[in-house]
């Protein structure tokens, strides 16, 4: 059976697009020949350079299998009158382009139809790539893409300049963007230039690697690490710093990649590390060099798209552009110092925090009062917080936006202003330990930036990073400006998961919505205020934003169970730190059988109140003990007398314990639902066991809304 | 200023025996400065651009040129390549800093429609620069352009030539406002950053401009410092806000009163569409001799109107908010509606630039007949 390979041969993808797109490639290809069933479970090989996304598919059949098929006509009673065809059977036959009589009898359960087997002849393989595949890479999903020939042609993420189609030896004849399909490839720009012929779609990967193109993404990557260690086994006791995203952009970055060891002055080194590393990482692509103390050295490794550099004219380059950077960050950095950070306040009258939330003078104080009240909300719930250490550090927190430093290195943000706090003295009454711990709050501020990313390691850090978030959050939805499905242009989620990961790592006694009430009372009598959406139910939607996210955090970053995560936030999702110690309660009862029934119960109890409800039936409003006739109900009005221990668990937030009182109420539940009626006719009784099922609803519902675990099976 | 000249021998001292032996023996003597855009200019003027002068209005990009912001509208193809001085006011350093400058130099290249090989093109740009690229890495890494007061983006990369961004290269998708098609590719070089690759300094100001007759090398510095210091100073110290604001209104007024005026032109001048003709020959008798002569003057009216003037006082508005942006002068609240204004202002040249080119392309043939007065302009080089 034939192989087919598809190659598009592109200007250069964006490093961080091209993993996607191959894979999405990848599954189009797969699905298309499955569909077409021109291969089952077909094996597929993938290959993508920053110039070129390729599948090479094996074992795909050169022409789909023919197939027989039977077709279902008019009804006997119409194809035939006294014995012979009518002209419906004819025109029957005629549409398949058989003979009359070869049409057969067919019974179904609606009766006789007149039928025919028919062959269906498999269409070539070549003919159906070349007319689908088109259309899947028309499909293939862009962050951003572009026109390059003109309004009326296609977008893609760069212009196409060439295909490659195979199927075996031949080509097939599929176009795209203006461009046909056929055996050319292109090698690497500079290496190998010029067009470089497949033969068949199985030397594809050695044909290119001949022309200097390491095709899949994978070897290149095992390249990389090799020649990084080779190159970093040239200075003694180094290693090079881990970095996974910084690997992976420099694969999509090349074709035939190799490493350059360079070097810098190491009167360098007394600039921050976290400066160098920005600098060498996001700005060079650079991988730094380390001792084995973690302690930076005065090197680092480029990774070329080219062969490597004997005369060592690459290396003199890109030491030279170090050079320059390191040159600018220290030049940043001494300038930086004429004006220190609390001067600087003043300054962010003059930067923009959003075009109508004001400047970010204007949230600096926001964030400072906000800060202070959840200081003394923590303080007066028996948290330790230095409240000062958090004024004084949300007074500087956005100072760092007016350095030099910050305006060329924006993602050092935060960063630049915790160190600049440290190496500044703030205020010399101050003890060093305070000023330190200002500096760290500072550096902290936008942390955690995503949900595998550490917290602010103190609490004063914490709670600053809470009070910024919050502040945002509660102004863009103020503003009407919330997320919705995949736009959230201000990344608010992420602000939320943060503010949610701080809670819960922090073991924060910080209910939600009191924080955004007092958020948003910040932007009282503000200018911001007046652009506020008018008749917008801001609690609502905060909190219901909110449970998203704290759900977001116990499901996909705690790993509990859906239905564990619905049970307790429906009895409360305002506590983080609560919802999560009776989550793992739940989680640890979950399985037990005594809960599967108790669920069971729950969820029927719940649907005979609504129908109660629906038909209009009355409740009583207390459970009058003495109404209750039957034993069954007698000994469940006797159990719910434990609510007042459970409620007493609680309190003290023994869950457990709680939970095992609960469980011991299976047995009288059970019983009660197989005894006794609820709905029975006599009104009175009815409505008193309506309450009593009622109370035990409220009762035991408070950690968890049981009704909501999925019990196994059912 | 603790500027100094030195040396040829001194700028090499810190290379390497095998880069000099590499590097410098293969091309002897790296390029000038201005060797170097001679080059540019050869290379594009035998690819077929039009060799286009620096304009003479400030600009803060290659791109804010007439020659780029209103050539890549429209349909008509077009290639051309200038020098353009950009001027970024807040970029100043008082030429303290040996990688920034206030005004720099860009290589502007405008490809209408791009050919299929431009990358390669570009790639032989470099080779012509005495860059052998077999000995060089050579990268296309993602950066998209975009510039909110010209209501302009593009998609692109910065080339990276051994870790050093030397080009911005860009596919325009729109510019004004308006979707573009065909679409422009915009090479975008950066001559200093270039130049001082080539000869290996560590300072702008150490790039050899020209070697004079006598073998001494003129430096950049020599020709351009005093230049960023002053300016340094003016745009940060000494530039009268108030003025600037004043002068910032003015030539907005007058844009703005321009673009006013050409759609009060306009209105009285419908397109000479085949139905509205065919509409007015239907009721000939209608026709006023007034009306008639009217309709004759309007093709002209609409080619004569200087909306290219209205896109000088766009520019100037541009500059004189740089220069208040430096100054620090700009509040928040005021800063998003001045970018708002300034863009109001370019998205309304470019439609009116728009529009003139659609009209003058549906009156050609008439024009062409013999209008006597189209001959006269254009003998006075209008």
């Amino acid at each position: 059976m034939p192989d087919f390979l598809l190659e598009i041969g592109t200007e250069e993808i964006p490093a961080r697009m091209i993993d996607s797109a191959r894979d999405e490639l990848t599954r189009r290809v797969g699905d298309l020949l499955q569909r077409e069933r021109l291969a089952d479970n077909p094996t597929l090989q993938t290959y993508s350079t920053p110039r070129r996304l390729a599948v090479l598919a094996s074992a795909v059949s050169s022409a789909q299998p023919d197939i027989t098929e039977q077709v279902t006509g008019p009804s006997l009673k119409v194809a035939y009158k006294d014995g012979a065809p009518t002209p419906a059977a004819a025109a029957f036959a005629r549409k398949l382009n058989v003979p009359v009589n070869s049409l057969e009898k067919i019974t179904t359960p609606k009766g006789e139809y007149l039928g025919a087997t028919v062959k269906k002849k498999g269409r070539p393989a070549a003919e159906i790539l070349a007319e689908s595949l088109p259309k899947e890479i028309a499909g293939i999903y862009w962050a951003k893409s572009m026109y390059w020939r003109g309004k009326s042609a296609e977008r893609f993420v760069r212009p196409v300049r060439w295909l490659v189609s195979l199927l075996d030896g031949e080509v097939v004849p599929l176009e795209f963007a203006g461009i046909r399909a056929g055996q050319a490839s292109e090698g690497h720009r500079i290496l190998s230039p010029g067009s470089l012929p497949i033969g068949r779609p199985s030397d594809y990967s050695s044909a290119l690697a001949k022309a200097s193109v390491v095709a899949s993404a994978a070897e290149r990557q095992q390249r990389i690490r090799k020649a990084l260690d080779a190159a970093t086994r040239t200075i003694p006791g180094a290693r090079w710093r881990e970095d996974k995203s910084l690997l992976d952009t420099v694969v999509n970055l090349t074709e035939f990649p190799s490493v350059v060891l360079g070097s810098f002055d190491p009167e360098f080194l007394a600039l921050a590390d976290e400066v160098l590393v920005t600098v060498m990482r996001d700005h060079q692509k650079y991988f730094a060099l380390e001792d084995a103390s973690g302690k930076l050295l005065p090197h680092f490794l480029a990774v070329l798209n080219t062969d490597g550099d004997p005369d060592g004219l690459i290396r003199h380059g890109n030491e030279r552009v170090l050079r320059a950077r390191f040159n600018d960050a220290r030049f940043f950095w001494e300038t930086d110092q004429k004006i220190p950070l609390r001067q600087r306040v003043d300054m962010l009258r003059a930067v923009t925090f959003q075009k109508d939330l004001g400047s970010y003078f204007d949230k600096t104080m926001r964030v400072q009062k906000l800060g202070s009240l959840i200081s003394e909300a923590l303080r007066s719930a028996g948290s330790s917080v230095r409240s000062g250490v958090v004024h004084k550090a949300a007074l500087l927190a956005k100072t760092d936006l007016t350095t030099e430093l910050v305006k060329e290195f924006t993602e050092l943000q935060g960063i630049v202003g915790g160190l600049y706090a440290k190496a500044q003295q703030l205020d010399p009454i101050l003890p060093a330990a305070t000023a330190e711990a200002i500096g760290d709050a500072i550096y902290d501020q936008y942390k955690p930036e995503s949900m595998d990313d550490s917290v602010p390691r103190s609490v004063e850090g914490a709670v600053l990073a809470i009070a910024d978030k919050a502040d945002s959050i509660a102004g863009m939805f103020a503003l009407g400006l919330q997320p919705t499905g995949s736009k959230d242009p201000f990344a608010l989620r992420r602000a939320a998961n943060g503010i949610v990961k701080i809670i819960a790592e922090h073991k924060l006694p910080l209910p939600i919505a009191k924080l955004f009430s007092d958020a948003r009372a910040e932007y009282a009598g503000s200018e911001a205020e007046k652009r506020f959406v008018k008749d917008f139910s801001f609690d609502q939607a905060v909190a219901s934003f909110m449970r998203e996210r704290l759900e977001f955090y116990l499901r996909d970053v705690r790993g509990f169970a859906y239905d564990v995560v619905n049970a307790v936030l429906a009895a409360d999702s305002d506590d983080v730190v609560d919802a999560i110690a009776r989550a793992e309660a739940v989680r640890e009862v979950r399985g037990s059988e005594d809960f599967a029934s108790i669920s069971t119960a729950f969820k029927r109890i719940k649907n005979i109140l609504r129908q109660a409800r629906e038909t209009k039936k009355s409740i009583a409003e207390h459970l009058d003990s003495d109404a209750l006739t039957e034993d069954a109900e007698k000994r469940l009005a006797t159990a719910i007398e434990i609510a007042s221990a459970v409620r007493a668990l609680r309190e003290e937030k023994n869950y457990s314990a709680a939970l095992a009182h609960i469980s011991r109420l299976r047995q009288p539940v059970d019983a009660f639902f197989d005894k006794v009626m609820v709905m029975v006719d006599d009104e009175t009784v009815r409505a008193n066991r309506l309450a009593l099922l009622q109370t035990l609803l409220n009762e035991f519902s408070t950690i968890a809304d049981f009704s909501e675990i999925v019990t196994e099976g059912k | 200023m603790n500027y100094r000249v030195k040396g040829p021998e001194e700028c090499r001292s810190g290379l390497s025996p095998a880069y000099q032996e590499n590097h410098l023996s293969s091309s002897q003597n790296p390029l000038t400065f201005q060797q170097l855009v001679l080059r540019l200019q050869n290379f594009w003027a035998d690819h077929g651009c039009v060799l286009q002068q620096p304009y003479d209005v400030e600009v803060g990009a290659g791109t804010m040129a007439p020659e780029t912001f209103l050539r890549v509208l429209g349909p008509k193809p077009y290639r051309v390549g200038y020098v353009q001085p950009s001027r970024r006011p807040a970029d100043g350093r008082y030429g303290e800093n040996p990688n920034r400058l206030f005004k720099h130099l860009q290589f502007q290249v405008i490809l209408k429609p791009p050919p299929v090989n431009v990358q390669e093109l570009y790639l032989e740009s470099l080779s012509a620069l005495g860059i052998d690229l077999r000995k060089h890495d050579i990268k296309f890494e993602e950066d998209n352009w975009e510039s909110p007061t010209l209501g302009a983006w593009g998609i692109g990369w910065q080339v990276m030539l051994d870790g050093l961004e030397i080009t911005q290269f860009t596919y325009f998708q729109q510019c004004g406002g308006i979707d573009l098609d065909p679409i422009s590719a915009e090479l975008t070089y950066g001559l200093e950053r270039i130049t001082a690759f080539l000869q290996d300094v560590d300072s702008i100001y150490d790039i050899t401009w020209v070697v004079s007759p006598d073998g001494r090398p003129v430096k950049y510095g020599e020709i351009r410092l005093q230049d960023e210091l002053q300016f340094s100073v003016y745009n940060f110290e000494r530039a009268d806000v108030e003025k600037a604001w004043k002068h910032l209104g003015l030539y907005e007024a007058e844009c703005q009163a321009l673009l006013d005026e050409y759609a009060a032109v306009k209105l009285q001048s419908p397109v000479d569409s085949g139905e509205k003709r065919k509409a007015k020959s239907e009721e000939p008798a209608h026709d006023s001799g007034e009306e008639q002569m009217a309709k004759s003057e309007r093709p002209t009216a609409i080619r004569r109107f200087p909306v290219l003037a209205a896109f000088d006082l766009c520019l100037k508005c541009s500059h004189l908010f740089n220069i208040l942006d430096a100054r620090g002068a700009i509040s928040v609240t005021e800063r998003v509606g001045v970018i708002a204004r300034i863009r109001a202002l370019a998205v309304g040249v470019a439609k009116a630039y728009v529009d003139q080119q659609k009209a003058e392309e549906n009156s050609a043939p008439t024009e062409e007949k013999g209008s006597a007065k189209a001959e006269q302009l254009s003998a006075a080089g209008l």
